[in-house]
């Protein structure tokens, strides 16, 4: 009846995961009945949930990426205390918890974490720096963020019930087949990702359409904000590395559930297969998580350095080529698995040309700086902080693309030192400064900065105390995933990495803080002009929070940063120059619940996957079925937004402008 | 900056109306100077950008079954097994179906409820054809000892074959929905919209099938 499902699936036997689960449990009732009590259930059902205006969705994209944040980042802080305690000894945590915990890490803090936080970035950015009401599909784009949210569910699941994988991020075979891994764990993983990833596809597809398709008027290619062309190529990336996974762990899935032979050892399977089909779509997907990250230093330099951002088209031309090369560099993961002196010279230099194409880059950024009137706020902080260190990250990342240096170096602790000097200093540092600079783009009030620069210099700092001591452990000979040793020349360095997790513990403890200060005192920091940052780009031209359909007049662009040309021509003049146009009614997508409805039969669907109980699998996929039959059949999938409306909201938003000017020429 | 000349009505601030730059740019519409497109290039661009994402995994299968085609552990190889006459019956189904399916594009195109109807019975028809005569060949397989469990080849045969099958299926069952919808609320705006994309995706199916039948079936049975 319930499959593979009894009581044992529960850890009644381990304290830790059970406590755990214990207070997130109660966690989470406790905020579900605060809600309820509250009354605001409604509300999030009708603004939140059943939204599908592209601001919500990037919202609670990044609200996602946040809270899961906070899980991997426990994770992390229980393997840095796990390795402190473990010399010489078996430390608090036994090994096949241990290797649960680094899996859960990675898959997290890629898939979980980096994933929708770029992706909530650009969901909430692009449409409005390309001037235009929403995305190509906005029910798709509900459906795509509940899906990674569904994905995310059963990953946590698994802490409850059952176990996790203890394959490490990517399950390499024949470990991860069922001769080895005969538990749910690897499966927990399998069903999680095919769920997230389909989403993240559509996602994808959504964006490329939008941008190639959904522009303001008179907005070329060579038009567009570079956040805009980043964003594309990271979508087309998407588009084409993520069936890949879909293929890849699908197989995987064959082999476990079916007894197929992709990648056993048995009947000629071919566990290399895995390896070069897993990083066909691992390597492009770090450039999928990094370009966006890549767009915001370059909105964030432009503007707090009060400079059109130099090289512009050198930008284009460099994102591209990384979007284009990305593909051609993946055997650079397994330089060691025998694939010969010839083809590993390939790939080497391969990977070496991608340094190229990131140096104009870099150097772009400083050319920007370069004479420019810089105001170090902490979105800029947040910039400068990655440009040193990403070159850091990318220069110990250019010593393993040396097949020689890397066969010494492979699966140290240097390898891992390399990859979070780029994935933090570069994807979450891009990440914060993103959330710091449209913040009130989308709230309408901003961050406290003071509480803002302190985490900034926390996380700095601590990401060198945790990370640098890796790149000296590696050397030391140290390999990753270890749960206990006995070398004493390790231990003093493997404490100092421990304080380290400790200064980033302080930094994150700093954010939540902001965080909750900025919404006591929000009174105070409302962001009236709609354009606190004096900024370039089309979505600082729209009321901070912006209004569902973003733009009363689609924007007629004339040339690069057309918000800045009016903005500066109106304070020439010191007054606003366009005048006031005719409203009209406006028509938005009507909400829809498709999103989370079909959410939720992933994850019973998902669920009974990884359990075996077929019954429920079937029951799940006519549930998807008769919720897409149901979207099919609706009649009316707009609504108007009266003239009225309109035209109130955008008197206000040019009066407050007006007011502005005033104000800046008094 | 670039200057911009200031004219009366113009709008330097684009903070205003669309003017008549705007309008007159209204032809050059997908290309950016003209505004986001009309929704029916937006729909169908963004399902060819599906179709290209569906091609990959494919693309993905393909390349496994290239690797794994020979490791057959001394189980059967492809010559012993494929039929290429069940092949070709399952070839003309599918390509006869996709014919139908562009006939309904016609019959929808003339606003015509019997023949779209008939067209896409048909389509549905032949295409289900084309399912049972994989299933028969499956099944033979599988009952002369050659399972996808038998081998790292077959394994690979299978998946792929069985994906394009699968692909088919979700069709069908997409194929009766819009029939439904059809009679239902007959030829409006999104409906039309939905089979534009119904009919790439099958004929986007056929393409896979090529590749199928040339790349699995005619060199199985010649190596």
């Amino acid at each position: 009846m319930l499959g593979k499902l009894t009581w044992s699936a529960i850890p009644f036997d381990q304290p830790i995961p059970l406590a755990a689960a214990g207070i997130v449990g109660i966690v989470i009732i406790g905020v579900g009945l605060w809600v309820l009590l509250k009354g605001y259930l409604p509300y999030l059902w009708r603004e939140w949930i059943t939204s599908v205006d592209h601001k919500r969705i990037g919202v609670m994209y990044c609200v996602l990426a946040l809270v899961m944040l906070l899980r991997g980042f426990i994770d992390a802080l229980m393997m840095r205390s796990q390795q402190a305690f473990a010399f010489h000894a078996a430390g608090y945590l036994p090994p096949e918890h241990y290797d649960q915990i680094f899996s859960a890490h990675g898959t997290i803090m890629i898939f979980f974490v980096a994933m929708p936080f770029v992706i909530g970035l650009m969901n909430f950015a692009v449409p409005l720096q390309l001037g235009v009401r929403d995305v190509a599909f906005p029910t798709l784009n509900s459906v795509s963020f509940w899906l990674t949210a569904a994905g995310a569910l059963l990953v946590n699941l698994s802490l409850v019930v059952g176990e996790f994988a203890r394959t490490g991020w990517l399950p390499y075979p024949p470990l991860s087949e069922l001769t080895y891994s005969p538990g749910v764990g690897v499966d927990y993983y399998l069903v999680a990702l095919q769920i997230s990833g389909a989403g993240s596809l559509m996602a994808g597809i959504n964006m490329v359409t939008t941008i190639l398709k959904m522009r303001a008027p008179g907005m070329s290619y060579t038009r567009m904000p570079i956040f805009c062309w980043t964003s594309l190529a990271s979508n087309l990336l998407i588009v084409a590395a993520f069936p890949i996974l879909t293929a890849v762990l699908a197989m995987l899935m064959l082999d476990r559930y079916l007894g197929f032979h992709f990648f056993t050892n048995a009947a000629g399977g071919n566990p290399m297969m895995f390896m070069n089909l897993i990083w066909a779509w691992g390597h492009p997907e770090v450039y999928i998580l990094i370009l966006p990250a890549f767009g915001v230093f370059s909105e964030v330099i432009a503007t707090f350095s009060g400079k059109p951002l130099f090289g512009y088209r050198s930008m284009i031309a460099a994102t591209m080529a990384i979007c284009l090369l990305s593909f051609m560099v993946w055997l650079h993961h397994f330089f060691t698995m025998g694939a010969g002196g010839d083809v590993n010279a390939i790939f080497g230099i391969a990977s070496m040309i991608i340094a190229v194409p990131t140096g104009v880059k870099i150097f772009n950024w400083l050319f920007t700086m370069y004479g420019g009137r810089i105001r170090y706020s902490s979105a800029m902080l947040w910039s400068v902080g990655f440009m040193v260190t990403f070159v850091i990250g990318g220069v110990t990342g250019v010593l393993l693309a040396v097949p020689p240096a890397d066969f010494v170096l492979h699966n140290s602790l240097f390898l891992v030192a390399h990859f979070h000097n780029v994935i933090i200093g570069g994807v979450l540092f891009g990440a914060f400064a993103g959330y710091t600079y449209w913040f009130p783009k989308a709230f309408g009030f901003s961050l406290d900065e003071r509480l803002g620069k302190a985490a900034f210099w926390a996380w700095l700092v601590g990401f060198y105390v945790a990370f640098g001591p890796l790149y000296v452990l590696g050397l030391l000979g140290m390999t990753r995933r270890m749960q206990h040793y006995d070398q004493p020349a390790w231990h003093p360095w493997v404490l100092v990495a421990g304080v380290g997790a400790l200064i980033i513990l302080i930094a994150i403890v700093l954010q939540v803080m902001q965080l909750v200060v900025s919404i006591r005192t929000r009174e105070n920091r409302r962001d009236s002009t709609g354009d606190p940052w004096d900024a370039r780009t089309l979505e600082w031209a729209t009321p901070s929070p912006p209004p569902a359909f973003n733009f009363a007049v689609l924007p007629n662009v004339t040339h690069e940063e057309p918000y800045w040309g009016m903005k500066q021509r109106a304070r020439e003049a010191m007054r606003l120059l366009s005048t006031e146009p005719h409203y009209v009614a406006i028509e938005v997508p009507r909400n829809s619940p498709t999103g989370v409805i079909t959410a939720f039969f992933a994850v019973v669907t998902g669920f009974s996957v990884i359990w075996h109980i077929w019954w429920i699998v079937v029951l799940g996929l006519l549930g998807a079925y008769a919720t897409f039959v149901v979207f099919a059949w609706r009649d009316v999938a707009e609504t108007q937004i009266p003239a009225a409306e309109v035209e109130r909201i955008d008197r206000a938003n040019r009066a407050a402008r007006s007011a502005a000017l005033q104000k800046g020429a008094a | 900056m670039n200057s911009t000349t200031l004219r009366a009505g113009h709008d330097p601030s684009h903070l205003g109306h669309h003017n008549e730059e705007a309008h007159a740019h209204a032809g050059a519409i997908g290309h950016g100077e003209g505004g986001p497109a009309p929704k029916r290039i937006v729909i169908g661009y963004g399902f060819w950008i599906f179709l290209l994402s569906d091609v990959i995994l494919f693309a993905s299968f393909f390349a496994a079954y290239a690797v794994l085609s020979t490791a057959t552990a001394d189980g059967p190889a492809a010559r012993d097994l494929f039929d290429l006459r069940s092949v070709a019956a399952e070839t003309g189904c599918l390509l006869a179906s996709s014919f139908a399916c562009g006939m309904g594009s016609l019959a929808v195109a003339q606003r015509s409820q019997k023949w779209t109807q008939i067209a896409l019975l048909v389509t549905g028809l032949l295409g289900f054809a084309f399912l049972l005569l994989e299933v028969r060949e499956f099944a033979s397989f599988v009952a002369r000892g050659a399972g996808p469990t038998r081998s790292a080849f077959l394994s690979s045969f299978f998946t792929l074959v069985g994906c394009h099958g699968l692909h088919v299926t979700a069709g069908l069952l997409w194929l009766g929905t819009m029939m439904a919808q059809f009679l239902a609320k007959g030829f409006r705006q999104n409906i039309r919209y939905r089979f534009l994309c119904f009919s790439l995706f099958w004929h986007a199916l056929d393409i896979i099938w090529v590749a199928i039948f040339s790349l699995v079936y005619l060199v199985g049975v010649s190596t």
